[in-house]
Parts: structure tokens; C-alpha cells; sequence
């Protein structure tokens, strides 16, 4: 992967929201990020409505046995370079769901995730935050 | 050659398309009280999606998938090198140019078409049936306000004759008939355009992106590129056509030309920031009960020379 398309990603990430079988509070702060409050197009985000589109993919919520194999479809689908944001404790860890009938792994021995926000759920800023921070990191691989 | 790959051609649309790209978009986000993206935002987009991954569905045509968003790019560029006629020797007239213009102003709309009902999936194949009747609506609406133009200019289907002619007596939208049917192609090339009254066919909140729902990497910057380029181009040709005029000095001339293609860019942005998406019922109506009505009043209008 050239360094240039690496540079233009960092400074355009097209976002889509994948819902994760979440308890819908994680999802309603990440569409608060994006309201002109925020104003996240400054930094060239977008949400999109299509992952073919996506760059980066939000997700939310415990994957459970009917959303781990759509989430995994949903990740091969995307096209590369792309990375993967986990938002809120769910998505991180499980945490209270861990013991649940109903729960297959953690996210991240599904997919590769490339940053978590925790919180329950995470503060607008706090997502804003991790973004920057995944760009940061990014940024700081190229050079 | 030259004057399709550089200058009135490919590349300086592609340049002035990024720009009117970033000026739609910092125009909004003002006017929805944010600060908008930097000025080389359009330029990253591109970048990234000609860097990234191309996923080709299984169940499509490879070929066909791929040259359509070619095919919509270089029928905008040859628009834009049509529209160099008024740069003198960069591109000869020939006699039926408009005619060309009109038919190379529906290719990327017959690409998205083509697009949307080959990528397999459900929801562009919903894209692509509305982007037919948006197709249908508008595209009867221009043809008839192509007619008043070259009624009003004696007959001449020649782009040159029509500067000439409005070098000569007035700009045509100065004329009651002429102003009508820049009307109605101020709403069609909205409605090519594909921006928000008439976006039916790429409906975000709907069909996720209608007709571009499977395209990805380069192919899908292909697209938005056409997009961009269109964007410039159109509206620079309604300028052309109905609001041209000439006071002999080429530097005094662009800038008044670049002046009123930026009022005619103001207004369909304003437009697209006031209004709501209509229903494909209502878009149908809207150019087939009111815009076709101007349009034939104005052919009216034209043949009695007001």
C-alpha cells in the first residue's frame, strides 16, 4: 500500500455504522459525533451508507450468535485499507453480557480491531478522540 | 487532443470540478452553521479511492462494471471540451454540435443506469428504475428548451452561430422566451446533477446509495469524479448557451463568465440546501405538469420572436 493513499485516508475516512446487536445508546452518541455540533466533515469523516464505501467501520454492541457470522461478512466486505473502531464497553469486552447464554467471543478474536472506546456509553468526544488518536497512529507508521 | 486530455477538456475540469466540488460543500456546511471541509477535500477523497481495494460482485460482468464509470467520465470531459468553443482555436465548431452536446449530456445518466442494473443487488436495482423515470421526466423539459435556443438563434444547431448570434444582439436569457427555458434547464441540469430535490435515484437515507451501492475503490472515484466534473461542466454550459456575452477583451470576458457560472453554481446550491428530497411520483409530476409547460410556452413564445 502506497504512502500517499495511506496519507489521503487520514484525511478522508468514510464511516460506517455497524450495529452489533447494541442496546442502541452507543449508536445514538456516535450520530451525536456527527451532528454540525461536531462538525466531523472539517476532518473529511462522512457516514456512509454502504460498506464498499467505508474505510472505517463503527461497531457497537456484544456480537452474539446470530451477529458474529454478519459481522465477519460484514468485515470481509470491506474494501482494504480499512480499519475497525470498537465503540463502547460492549464491543471492547463483553462486560456483563460475558457470561450470557448467548455470547460467542469478544469483538476482537472475530475481527481485527484497530481501536476501543470504552464507556457506556462513550462521550461523543471520546469517540472523536479515539479517531484522532487511529490517525495519529497511522500518520506516525508512515513517516 | 490536447484540447480534450488539458485544457477545456479532462483535466481542467477536473481541476475547476474539485474546486466547484469544495465550494457545494463549504457552502453548505455555512449554511448549516458548521465550518466544512478544508480546500483539497474533494482532491483526498479521490486519492483514497483510487488507492483502495476494488470488490467486483460474483454474479456480474466484470467489463461491463468496470468501463461505465469510464465511459460517464470521459462523455463529461468531452462536454467540457465542447464547451471550448469560446476559447478561440481551441476546438472547431462543426455544424450539429449542440446536438452532440445534448446526446454526450446524457451518457453519465445512461452509465448510472447501466450501473445500478448490473451490480446484482436489490437496492440498485431500485437505484436504477428510479434514475430511469428521473430520466424520463427531465430529459423531454431540456430537449424542448434546446429548441427555443436554436428557434431564438435562426435555425443553427451549431454552437458557434448561437455565441455569435447572442455576441450580436443579446444574451438569450434577456429575451422572455429565452428566460423560460433557461428555467427549465436550470431544473434539468439539477436534476442531472443529482442533487437534493431530484436525488431519488442515490436516496442515502433510503436505498443507502441507490445505483452506486456495489462500486468501491477506483471505479467508485470514478463516479464521484464524473460527479465533480459534471458539476462544472453543466452549469457552465447553460451559461454558454443562454447568458453570453462578449465585450472583445478575452481577460475581461473569462472573468465575467466565471462570474455568472458562479451565480448559476450559487443557485442550485441554495436550491439543494432549501428544499427536501421529493417522492419519484412528485419529481415525475414536477417536470411533466409545470416544467414541460414552461418549456412549450416558451417554444410559443420563440416562434412569435419575443
Amino acid at each position: 500500500m502506497s504512502n500517499l493513499t495511506l496519507k489521503a485516508l487520514t484525511k478522508s475516512i468514510w464511516v460506517f455504522h455497524a450495529a452489533c446487536s447494541p442496546c442502541n445508546n452507543c449508536d445514538i452518541e456516535i450520530l451525536d459525533a456527527l451532528t454540525p455540533k461536531y462538525d466531523l466533515e472539517r476532518f473529511g469523516i462522512i457516514l456512509t451508507g454502504s460498506i464498499r464505501h467505508a474505510d472505517c467501520m463503527l461497531v457497537t454492541g456484544v456480537p452474539n450468535y446470530k451477529t458474529a457470522v454478519r459481522i465477519k461478512n460484514l468485515y470481509e466486505q470491506m474494501p482494504k485499507p480499512g480499519v475497525v473502531i470498537a465503540v463502547g464497553s460492549c464491543a471492547c469486552g463483553g462486560i456483563m453480557f460475558r457470561k450470557s447464554y448467548n455470547f460467542v467471543k469478544p469483538l476482537d478474536e472475530i475481527i481485527p480491531v484497530d481501536m476501543y472506546v470504552p464507556g457506556c456509553p462513550p462521550k461523543p468526544e471520546a469517540i472523536i478522540m479515539g479517531v484522532v488518536k487511529l490517525v495519529e497512529a497511522v500518520r506516525s507508521k508512515i513517516k | 487532443m490536447i484540447s480534450f486530455l488539458i485544457f477545456p477538456g479532462l483535466l481542467f475540469s477536473v481541476i475547476c470540478g474539485m474546486i466547484a466540488s469544495f465550494i457545494d460543500r463549504k457552502i453548505t456546511a455555512r449554511i448549516q452553521w458548521r465550518k466544512g471541509p478544508p480546500l483539497l477535500q474533494p482532491l483526498y477523497d479521490i486519492i483514497k479511492l483510487f488507492g483502495k481495494e476494488i470488490i467486483i460482485p460474483k454474479s456480474t460482468s466484470p467489463f461491463a462494471f468496470l468501463i461505465l464509470p469510464f465511459l460517464s467520465v470521459i462523455a463529461v470531459a468531452l462536454v467540457g471540451s465542447l464547451n471550448g468553443v469560446i476559447v478561440k482555436n481551441s476546438i472547431p465548431s462543426f455544424s450539429g454540435d449542440l446536438i452532440v452536446a445534448i446526446y454526450l449530456m446524457m451518457v453519465p445518466g445512461v452509465c448510472m443506469i447501466l450501473a445500478g442494473g448490473i451490480s446484482s443487488n436489490p437496492l440498485s436495482m431500485l437505484g436504477a428504475s428510479r434514475e430511469i423515470k428521473l430520466f424520463i421526466s427531465y430529459e423531454i423539459g431540456f430537449i424542448l428548451s434546446m429548441i427555443v435556443v436554436i428557434i431564438k438563434t435562426g435555425g443553427s444547431i451549431r454552437l458557434l452561430d448561437i455565441l455569435d448570434w447572442q455576441v450580436n444582439n443579446l444574451p438569450l436569457i434577456y429575451t422572455l422566451s429565452g428566460f423560460l427555458s433557461f428555467i427549465v434547464s436550470f431544473f434539468v441540469v439539477s436534476a442531472k446533477l443529482g442533487i437534493v430535490p431530484f436525488d431519488i435515484a442515490e436516496a442515502e437515507q433510503e436505498i443507502i446509495a441507490g445505483t452506486l451501492i456495489e462500486y468501491s475503490g477506483a471505479a467508485l472515484g470514478m463516479f464521484k469524479l464524473s460527479r465533480m466534473m459534471m458539476m462544472f461542466v453543466y452549469p457552465m454550459f447553460l451559461v454558454r448557451l443562454f447568458w453570453y456575452s462578449s465585450t472583445g477583451s478575452i481577460f475581461v470576458d473569462s472573468i465575467i463568465f466565471v462570474l455568472k457560472y458562479i451565480v448559476v453554481l450559487l443557485l442550485l446550491i441554495v436550491l439543494r440546501n432549501t428544499n427536501p428530497r421529493l417522492r419519484v411520483d412528485q419529481v415525475v409530476r414536477f417536470f411533466w405538469k409545470y416544467i414541460i409547460l414552461i418549456a412549450v410556452v416558451a417554444i410559443y413564445l420563440a416562434g412569435k420572436g419575443v
